[in-house]
């Protein structure tokens, strides 16, 4: 029973780190139908300026997440302008090209600026350490973690089921020249539904930084497991999402925790298994 | 056909070589990608030599020239060095991160009649692979050995080894299993995680109940470390007492600044620490820190492709820079001189250098960086992986 809690709030944890990192890329894919490889890269660009506001400036770790969040929407807006706003329906294979480009320049960017080492974003004394959940401890900051992807989830399925942003945007997506005909201005729409999900891949990629550390090739190294979540919760759904990272964590952690020498054979096998049932995802909409 | 013209090429070099007299070495590593750190620090290590020992040997002048492979890819690896044997002439080859990487390239040496001269790839095996392979790095049974004995001696009976899924990894866990059992200690489980593994919490949950007094690991350098060690701060296996051994990988310098705090005080064993205490590492470290510009990315390799350099000069005095591979690898069988990491020699039989083992120790510095602190010394350690091949 015991090995049961510790199981079970170990793959919470790493489920709730998945979902925030992940749900950027949800975000793009589902809502702005765009494929974007380049989501890693923006979570890493997020890490770096974190470590950079912590280590370099001095600031606290509020600041550089907030830094890092605006920081990294603010780099992002004249690549959006100049690049993706190109591939906008564009087909799946342009937009791939596009994107991993991009990536590729990311990285080389960030290893000629930065340097190969691994960079750390030091955490307030109040997140170190770890806490006693009675039977078992557990570090702070997974909690913390915890913590801030029920917001993140939140925050997001109100402002995209319940505002008239929402409405809006998901309008532009299902019809992006009748919604602009009726007033909408889509153009902004993407934009900003752009900026929100390059600032939630900063937030996840400072968040996550304890368990996938910054370094310059974070950007293609974790984006496999950021699309399997994608594409088993269901692009553009936020439970689904939410689903699919508990469902993937449980599995993984379980693997990990009882049979480590079959490496990730449980996890890809129950990847495909949900695949097959739902080929849309768990909570995917046929388009 | 292919071996017609590889073996008409090598005469033709083998009858211009006396004329030239620009000696080539061909140096194939991770120069880009995300073991780039790996192959900056043999450039590093191969430019501190040349700048503290001139580049000329005799009348001739030595030329590096570098080749990329930025993953283990054994085909391309061969592919680069066929083309360094036949396009650029060279006669060395150096370098290879990677084991399979060296392995690959073993079976042509002896038609190109090039020594190759490997500066890290740290599997036992290759060196029985051709008469004509020397090494100057260390192999994971020669660091991971003596670690057993010191967590003997710690008083720790029973250990949990935790290794990622992959050569190395394995060579560690069976090098630390002999030399832990023959000390008379147990390896209660033996735990082989894949290399992708991110989270490893569950893993310290494990090692917790498994009841073991201390942990021994291997994992490769990098962010999978980082995860690692600091899951085993955060998941309490400190302060539940549980100690925790490891070969030096894991600690190399280029980490250290990241692992910081949750590192302190972990003991590993290793062949080189960058804060090694002699007058010729410190020439070694100012020159090389000169060389890769950013003295915290210098480590390990550097220090092979040091020593690698040193092979290949003896090799060109002694053949007085004709191509002579064979004569080139005898006259450095045997060969002793002192490294920046202590004395060193080539063992005449197995080619592979022989060598102390340190016993270090994550320590704060008075400016707050973190090193390796030597504590101990095993000295002239051969390589155990080899006798326990055979």
């Amino acid at each position: 029973m015991q090995t049961f809690f510790s199981i079970a709030v170990d793959a919470f944890a790493y489920g709730m780190v998945l979902f925030v990192i992940s749900i950027g890329l949800s975000v793009t894919m589902g809502l702005m139908r765009v494929v974007n490889l380049a989501h890693g890269a923006f979570a890493m660009i997020g890490g770096y300026i974190a470590s950079y506001a912590a280590h370099d400036l001095g600031l606290g770790y509020a600041a550089a997440v907030l830094l890092a969040v605006f920081g990294t929407v603010i780099i992002s807006v004249p690549i959006e302008r100049l690049l993706y706003r190109r591939i906008y329906g564009a087909p799946e294979l342009t937009q791939v090209l596009m994107t991993i480009g991009i990536t590729f320049c990311i990285i080389g960017i960030a290893n000629y600026v930065f340097g190969p080492t691994l960079k750390t974003i030091p955490l307030p004394a109040t997140l170190q350490g770890s806490a006693d959940l009675g039977f078992r401890s557990i570090a702070v900051h997974r909690l913390f973690a915890i913590v801030c992807g029920l917001a993140v989830a939140g925050a997001l399925w109100y402002a995209i089921e319940k505002t008239a942003f929402g409405v809006k945007l998901r309008a532009s997506v299902d019809n992006a020249s009748m919604a602009a005909a009726l007033g909408v201005r889509t153009e902004i729409i993407y934009a900003v539904s752009f900026a929100v999900a390059v600032g939630l891949a900063a937030f996840g990629g400072v968040l996550g930084a304890e368990l996938l550390p910054v370094e310059p090739y974070y950007a293609l190294r974790y984006m496999v497991t950021f699309l399997v979540v994608v594409s088993v919760g269901g692009a553009g759904s936020i439970p689904g999402a939410l689903l699919a990272c508990l469902v993937l964590g449980g599995i993984d952690t379980t693997g990990r925790y009882l049979m480590p020498e079959f490496g990730e054979f449980f996890f890809y096998l129950a990847v495909i298994a949900i695949i097959c049932v739902f080929p849309r995802g768990l909570a995917g909409r046929a388009r | 056909m292919k071996r017609v013209i590889i073996a008409a090429l090598a005469a033709i070099i083998m009858g211009s070589a006396a004329y030239a007299d620009t000696i080539k070495i061909g140096v194939v590593g991770p120069f880009s990608g995300p073991f780039a750190l790996q192959g900056k620090n043999f450039k590093a290590g191969i430019d501190a030599y040349m700048a503290m020992n001139g580049a000329t040997v005799g009348d001739d002048t030595i030329e590096v020239i570098y080749r990329d492979l930025p993953a283990p890819d054994p085909a391309q690896s061969k592919a680069l060095a066929q083309e360094l044997v036949v396009k650029e002439k060279v006669q060395y080859l150096a370098g290879f991160y990677f084991t399979p990487d060296a392995m690959a390239v073993t079976p042509i040496l002896k038609q190109a009649n090039v020594p190759l001269v490997i500066m890290n790839a740290a599997t036992s095996a290759i060196v029985t692979k051709s008469p004509l392979v020397v090494r100057t790095s260390f192999t994971t049974w020669q660091t991971s050995t003596p670690i057993a004995k010191v967590a003997h001696d710690a008083g720790v009976g029973k250990v949990i080894s935790v290794v990622s899924d992959y050569g190395p990894g394995i060579d560690a866990e069976n090098a630390f299993k002999a030399g832990f059992e023959k000390e008379g200690g147990a390896v209660v489980d033996a735990i082989r995680i894949p290399l992708s593994t991110n989270d490893f919490s569950p893993i310290m949950q494990r090692i917790k109940d498994s009841g073991a007094q201390g942990v021994f690991a291997f994992l490769p350098s990098g962010p999978t470390t980082l995860g690692f060690v600091k899951a085993y701060n955060e998941n309490g296996l400190k302060e539940a007492g549980i100690k925790f051994f490891a070969p030096g990988d894991l600690t190399q310098e280029s980490d250290l600044p990241a692992l910081g705090e949750a590192a302190l005080g972990i003991q590993t064993t290793f062949h080189y620490a960058v804060s090694h205490d002699s007058p010729e590492n410190k020439a070694f470290v100012e020159a090389a820190s000169k060389a890769i510009g950013n003295p915290a990315e210098l480590s390990f390799p550097s220090v092979g492709a040091f020593d690698g350099m040193n092979v290949i000069y003896k090799m060109i005095e002694a053949t007085g820079g004709e191509q002579d591979a064979q004569k080139a690898v005898d006259a450095v069988k045997g060969l002793s001189w002192v490294s920046p990491r202590g004395p060193v020699s080539i063992d005449p039989e197995s080619r592979h250098i022989t060598q102390n083992i340190y016993l270090r120790e994550v320590t704060k510095a008075d400016d707050g960086s973190y090193y390796n602190k030597e504590i101990q010394t095993f000295e002239k350690q051969g390589d155990p992986g080899l006798a326990a091949a055979k």
